[in-house]
């Protein structure tokens, strides 16, 4: 696909993890993340050896740890919701520079801040080394409903072109003056959205016709004839072999 | 305004995801299946504009105070824009899509965020919509206090359901009353200013295209003569 395709964590590149077929690379990401939700929280080096496990797929990626953790910070809500635990949880308490903190509190806030990032750092790993095109084919591979997967295509393919849409309105408004800072004089970018629906329902209707006269039967066309081999099954579960090690490490020593 | 909607990974337990996973792909399923009946052959382009809109609009920020914005959830407003159908279809695809693409919530809590904001949140908001629909029916008013009501409840009713899964597969330290009290007051805030602007949303898409809010099919308006004799008028076309 040319440009405007391309998601925005998306980084080009040819390594071992990006040759690798998406559908492998979606089922392997899953079954890392169960591994580490699996995981019991007071197992704590455990965590630290997913977290090795991940910076050896990067160096193998080609992705640099600093570009990993500016885009973590997406995490940031949850990290509000943990910090007020250790406040708000139940006895004993520990004194920790003359604050008291709840012991179950801090644990479950650990429990939710470590498996929340590995899960984030996880899903960035997929992101940046899966081009869309290649997402979509792994979906499909992987036996999603096919009507979920044209869906899926049609929205990628058309979520520039309404977003640019949604952008000009706002460009529209702003040069015509519109400052709004309170909710009640949201008015006019909520009357903005109205029109982007009936903007994005009857480009709808449109690109159907363009469909049907382009001999569209309720198929989308095969993407690509490459075929996934058993080997490239055995790579890419091989780090959620290391995981699943881990994961049993965690019980064992627990 | 949905910061605290998007559950990551860890916050239930394994076997909660997976139960609320199941959930989620029996009721998608469904969904499948219904929103094929609403929109025949026209569903992948239609569903797929449609989801692309959610999308966009989800990228657009409202005004709350001086230096605090947030942007719309969409559950109520697809629900009664496109039906409940194609709009859970809608919604379950951009969690999807911000999970896979986006890393926006965790894959495991996938299921559960669907749970909570395609199915329950985008039903319970047609619920509303469907019980008000004589109101909305009759005036433009109508129209709007349905949309307001039905865009509150549906988010009050998400963060009930995710306190609900906290309860069963969180570490319960924090007790669930404290976790109710915060959740469901924080999101009754929310949820004003999403039931505010739903309301404004419908009310533009229905005074250019009524005929595009689902909430208001198979009720024609009735025909209007004017003109300075009603019979006159009548039998002049």
């Amino acid at each position: 696909m040319g440009a405007g395709h391309a998601h925005p964590l998306y980084r080009p590149g040819t390594s071992p993890v990006h040759r690798l077929p998406s559908e492998v690379k979606i089922v392997a990401a899953f079954l890392g993340v169960v591994c580490v939700v699996a995981t019991p929280r007071e197992a704590f080096p455990v965590f630290g050896g997913y977290l090795l496990l991940l910076g050896a797929v990067w160096a193998v990626a080609g992705i640099p740890v600093g570009w990993i953790a500016r885009r973590s910070l997406i995490e940031a809500p949850f990290v509000v919701l943990a910090v007020l635990l250790p406040f708000t949880g139940a006895e004993p308490r520990v004194e920790w520079l003359g604050l008291s903190l709840s012991e179950p509190g801090l644990l479950t806030a650990w429990n939710i801040l470590i498996k929340g990032t590995l899960g984030v750092l996880t899903s960035l790993t997929l992101a940046s080394t899966t081009p869309l095109r290649d997402l979509l084919l792994g979906l499909q591979r992987l036996h999603a409903p096919s009507l979920v997967v044209t869906i899926a295509t049609l929205m990628l393919r058309y979520i520039d072109v309404i977003a640019a849409e949604a952008l000009r309105m706002r460009l529209a408004r702003i040069s015509r003056g519109h400052d709004p800072r309170f909710l009640w004089q949201a008015g006019a970018t909520a009357r903005g959205v109205g029109a982007l629906f009936v903007r994005s329902y009857e480009r709808g209707e449109r690109v159907h016709l363009a469909m049907l006269s382009r001999g569209w039967v309720g198929e989308m066309p095969r993407l690509s004839d490459a075929t996934t081999t058993g080997r490239h099954w055995a790579i890419g579960l091989a780090p959620v072999g290391v995981a699943l090690a881990l994961a049993v490490t965690g019980w064992i020593i627990t | 305004m949905v910061l605290a909607m998007h559950m990551s990974d860890g916050l239930v337990n394994a076997p909660t995801a997976a139960a609320f996973g199941l959930i989620a792909v029996i009721g998608l399923a469904l969904a499948v299946s219904r929103a094929r009946a609403d929109l025949d052959d026209r569903t992948a382009p239609m569903a797929g504009l449609v989801t692309a809109f959610v999308f966009a609009v989800q990228m657009i920020n409202f005004p709350i105070l001086p230096g605090a914005s947030g942007h719309l959830l969409g559950g109520a407003l697809v629900a009664i824009l496109v039906g409940p159908w194609v709009g859970s279809l809608c919604i379950a695809i951009v969690l999807a899509v911000q999970a896979l693409l986006f890393a926006d919530g965790g894959l495991t809590a996938l299921g559960t965020n669907v749970v909570n904001m395609a199915l329950v949140g985008v039903f319970v908001g047609y619920g509303v919509a469907v019980a008000m629909r004589g109101l909305a029916r009759r005036s433009r008013a109508g129209l709007l206090a349905t949309a307001f009501v039905a865009a509150l409840v549906n988010t009050v009713v998400a963060a009930m359901v995710f306190v609900l899964q906290y309860a069963i597969g969180g570490d319960g330290v924090t007790s669930i009353g404290t976790v109710f009290g915060l959740m469901v007051g924080l999101h009754l805030l929310i949820g004003i200013g999403e039931g505010v602007i739903t309301a404004a949303t419908v009310g533009a898409v229905a005074s250019v295209r009524p005929d595009l809010v689902h909430l208001l099919r198979g009720a024609p308006p009735s025909l209007e003569l004017r003109g300075t004799g009603g019979a006159a008028a009548g039998s002049a076309t």
